[in-house]
């Protein structure tokens, strides 16, 4: 991989796509490279950063909105949000320290391709529902729009929200357009020690059913708990669930309290005020109880109700660390380094239990040779490969990354 | 190149579907219509030979869902002519209301091989034309799946079928205090199905997004008789988002038939305030002072001097009638709470040295401030006939564009009353004109064809929550390039090669013909790749 194009411009990008489809050549779409490692293996002679096209083109706090070209880099982003009091609010995850990379260089147009949002997605949406606008380039070597700068717009399909996710397959975006949140003034976190999976599960779905907004909710196994570096946290062995609120300083007192009675039933918890919850979630948003230590990392979505029982079914098979997110909704497990990753075990239990699995850390041999996104039945597959051609019929973007027929 | 759905599908088309769509003209020029003065949109002309097989089509229709399911008599037709934008009308070849997925997809199976157009219908509740059928098309109206097929509380989803009106899913999981967030005006009447078609907002979308940002998964019909399965209860999507491409499609993709939403826990209470200002201008900055000072209310609603003296006149709400602008701003929480929010939202208001500042006193007040907000449009239709508009647009603009809306419409010598979602810049100018005065039909749609030139042109869009159909169709180039155009036109052949379902809606004709032009003309697919290349 020795040549890495840097557009600075969407004509430029477009002037290279067009290059690339005249002679067939296709190319490998990277932002500042941080989640390379995920998905099948790319084959394509050429990269393409979108790096170099940088900057925050617009931001109007009262309005909740802000544009930026696609290269931006993440941090950049949450430093001006944070400067007006504002964020993203679906607090996009840092796979860094889980991919081995240093945590922080991701870019915001990559945030959005990948479609990969954090703990507060149980409450405030994912990183697509905040998505209100793109501008790209598509295979067919297009500049187009989607959607725009206005909080509410149902003209034309809704292609901006639809390339969320799509790992760079359908188009290189130039620029996004999202809306962003006010900071809380105030957070506090109730953590609960030494639940079993079920009854965390049952007590964050508690928690999550109350009129208190809880903006978080996460269960770490003992090992995961170990793994820790938070300074409150660091000499705990037990399991941890951790109920999150953010609002109000008058507000979390008066729900706080509401929860502990609510839950008293489940023990009783130790509390983080303020610098400590923001800690512990900052963690959490960085997996850093992941690091790139041999094992795979898996990252399953289902419905809380039966996470424990995918997991437990998994289990049978070989020797897994999990951390519920969402409730329960969204499972990373770590399993054993093996040549499939666990993929038979792990695909059959998602397949009995309900949701979508996809393989985050692997080898490139291991993601070369079992599918890393969940495989698709027959109907969708189709329609998934009809929509790859209507934007990229030469499979120039990113091809095989996501699947091998794509 | 390759496109490989559209090249099967297409070549036995062309120079069928094609000309039609060439040939389409207004419907007042058509000979034995009949005819309507808001006429200018053109749709497409139906085929004669569809037409002329209507009885069989009717008895093959009968015997797939039965002789209940199908509409046949004249009369019964009628009810299907046209949706809220009642100045279209045109009486569809026969209506289906079939009970269950497999009769809709039986339906579809048989339209698409026999290459007869279908238009999808919820409650017929759509503003933009978005359920008028064409002559040649069945209606296939799923109002009657409208069951609740599933309530997880613990997981926080409902699965029902998509024919369940908006208003009823909340009425459902309210007895367990929780409730399905989008709330459009229409929510007694419109179907979930509908929602789903327009990405419906409402009120309250400042806080709890829109439907698109509530719906967890769908069943979907597609054109082929396909049953797809979209989501499911958990959430993300495992490949392509494509309920993020469905929600919103104005039914051009599929049928739904089912859908799973997300129903979330109700706050402990809500309370409404009322703040007046002598100038539209103060109220939109008082709207940005309160959005950037932290505090995201749950509503915030705006209403000129028009529309509050009218909504006062029909529902005695209580609204101050001697400002020029008024805000409707709810917040919630527990009692404390929403005292603590109240108060703070009244410090700033009273920076700006309001004319009337009332929180409602009681739950009788609210329903009262909230009954006349939300009957503006019934209210409005009482004194006249009018032209909602539906574009958004940056706040900061606000004052600005009201001026400008006011200007466009003395220029065609209407009036117009302004009711809008201001948190979220979605305007509703309600243009007020006299259907029975010759040619004021056409001034109205001029008009609201310049207003929402106008939302575009200071970076806004041309709808916010109500959807294209037929009635924005034309204006969507002053949004979108032809390349913009083609991207979505695109993704429309890939579910619906044939454009059978909704056809004549949402895009530009000449545009779908272009779209189909490019399909046609495209070189034969190269051979599938298998994993081994692609690795």
């Amino acid at each position: 991989m020795n040549d890495i194009m840097r557009p600075a411009t969407e004509w430029e990008l477009k002037s290279m796509i067009m290059a690339l489809a005249e002679r067939a050549i296709p190319v490998e779409i990277l932002g500042a490279g941080s989640k390379r490692g995920i998905g099948r293996p790319v084959m394509a002679p050429v990269a393409l950063t979108t790096g170099a096209m940088r900057g925050i083109s617009l931001y109007e706090p009262a309005e909740l909105v802000m544009s930026a070209r696609a290269g931006t880099p993440l941090s950049q982003i949450e430093v001006e949000l944070a400067s007006h009091g504002q964020m993203l609010p679906f607090e996009p995850v840092d796979l860094g320290p889980a991919l081995g990379t240093d945590a922080g260089l991701q870019t915001i147009g990559a945030v959005f391709a990948a479609n990969l949002s954090g703990s507060r997605r149980i409450a405030a949406g994912a990183a697509r529902d905040y998505l209100l606008g793109v501008r790209g380039v598509n295979g067919r070597a297009e500049i187009f729009k989607s959607g725009g700068r206005v909080m509410k717009n149902v003209t034309g399909y809704d292609v901006a929200r639809g390339l969320a996710g799509s790992w760079g397959t359908l188009a290189v975006l130039s620029e996004v357009t999202f809306k962003v949140l006010p900071l809380p003034d105030d957070v506090a976190t109730l953590v609960y020690p030494d639940l079993t999976d079920d009854l965390a599960i049952e007590l964050m779905s508690t928690a999550m059913t109350q009129p208190y907004e809880v903006s978080g909710t996460a269960h770490l196994s003992p090992t995961l708990v170990r793994r820790l570096r938070h300074k409150g946290l660091s000499k705990e062995t037990r399991s941890l669930t951790a109920i999150r609120l953010e609002n109000f300083t008058r507000s979390i007192t008066y729900r706080k309290q509401k929860l502990r009675e609510l839950l008293a039933a489940y023990g009783a918890p130790l509390e983080l005020e303020l610098e400590s919850s923001l800690e512990f979630w900052s963690e959490v948003r960085r997996l850093s109880f992941f690091p790139a230590n041999g094992t795979h990392l898996w990252r399953i979505s289902t419905t809380p109700s039966t996470a424990a029982a995918l997991v437990s079914a998994v289990r049978r098979h070989m020797r897994v660390e999990a951390f519920y997110d969402w409730s329960g909704g969204l499972v990373w497990l770590e399993t054993p380094a093996s040549a499939d990753a666990g993929s038979a075990d792990i695909r059959r239990a998602v397949a009995t239990h309900g949701g979508h699995a996809m393989l985050i850390r692997a080898d490139e041999a291991v993601r070369r040779t079992v599918e890393v996104f969940q495989p698709l039945g027959p109907a969708v597959d189709r329609i998934t490969r009809g929509i790859k051609t209507a934007f990229d019929p030469m499979r120039l973007l990113n091809p095989g990354r996501m699947y091998a027929t794509l | 190149m390759r496109f490989a759905c559209f090249r099967v599908a297409f070549r036995p088309l062309f120079g069928y579907v094609h000309p039609r769509l060439l040939m389409a003209q207004p419907l007042d020029e058509e000979p034995g219509e009949r005819t309507s003065e808001m006429s200018s949109i053109a749709l497409p002309l139906p085929d004669p030979d569809i037409v002329t097989q209507r009885d069989q089509i009717v008895r093959d229709l009968v015997a797939i869902c039965g002789a209940d399911a199908v509409i046949s008599d004249e009369d019964g037709r009628r009810a299907f002519e046209t949706d809220a934008l009642t100045a279209y009308r045109r009486m569809p070849l026969a209506v289906v209301l079939p009970t269950s997925t497999e009769d809709v997809a039986a339906v579809l199976k048989y339209a698409k091989a026999n290459r007869i157009r279908i238009m999808p219908r919820g409650a017929g509740t759509s503003l933009c034309g978005g359920a008028l059928p064409l002559e040649d098309a069945i209606v296939v109206g799923i109002s009657k799946m409208n069951r609740v097929l599933e309530i997880d509380f613990h997981d926080r989803f409902a699965r029902v079928e998509a024919g369940i009106t908006n208003l009823a899913i909340s009425a459902t999981v309210a007895p367990e205090g929780f409730f399905y967030a989008p709330d459009p005006s229409s929510q007694l009447a419109c179907t979930l199905a509908g929602n789903l078609a327009m990405n419906s907002g409402g009120a309250h979308c400042l806080k709890y997004g829109v439907t698109t940002n509530n719906v967890l998964g769908v069943k979907m019909v597609t054109m082929d008789g396909e049953i797809l399965e979209i989501g499911g209860a958990h959430l993300d999507s495992e490949g392509y988002d494509l309920l993020a491409l469905i929600v919103g499609s104005e039914g051009q993709f599929g049928i739904i038939t089912e859908a799973t939403v997300r129903i979330l826990r109700a706050a402990e209470g809500a309370r409404p305030m009322m703040i007046g200002f002598e100038s539209s201008a103060k109220a939109g900055i008082c709207v940005a002072r309160i959005i950037a000072s932290g505090i995201i209310p749950v509503a915030i609603e705006f209403m000129d001097k028009p529309a509050i003296e009218v909504c006062e006149a029909f529902a005695k709400a209580g609204y101050p009638t001697n400002v020029d602008a008024l805000l409707i701003i709810e917040v919630e929480g527990s009692e404390q709470e929403i005292a603590d929010r109240l108060a703070y939202i009244a410090s700033i208001a009273h920076e700006l040295n309001p004319l009337a500042l009332v929180v409602s006193a009681s739950e009788e007040q609210s329903a009262k401030i909230w009954k006349g907000r939300k009957s503006a449009f019934g209210a409005l239709g009482r004194i006249a006939d009018y032209y909602c508009m539906d574009g958004t647009i940056p706040l900061a603009h606000l004052p600005h564009v009201l001026e400008q809306i006011t200007e466009i419409c003395s220029r065609y010598g209407l009036g117009v009353a302004n009711i809008f979602h201001a948190g979220d810049g979605n305007l509703h100018p309600l243009v007020m004109y006299d259907a029975n005065k010759p040619g004021d039909n056409d001034k109205a749609e001029a008009a609201g064809a310049e207003i929402l030139t106008l939302c575009v042109s200071v970076g806004g869009c041309l709808s916010g929550e109500h959807g294209i159909g037929i009635e924005k169709r034309d204006l969507m180039r002053a949004q979108f390039t032809d390349e913009d155009l083609a991207v979505q036109l695109r993704i429309k052949s890939v579910f619906d090669p044939d454009w059978l379902l909704n056809c004549g809606q949402v895009f530009p004709l000449d545009a779908v013909e272009a779209a189909m032009a490019e399909a046609a003309a495209a070189p034969p697919e190269a051979a599938e790749p298998g994993p081994a290349e692609a690795a």
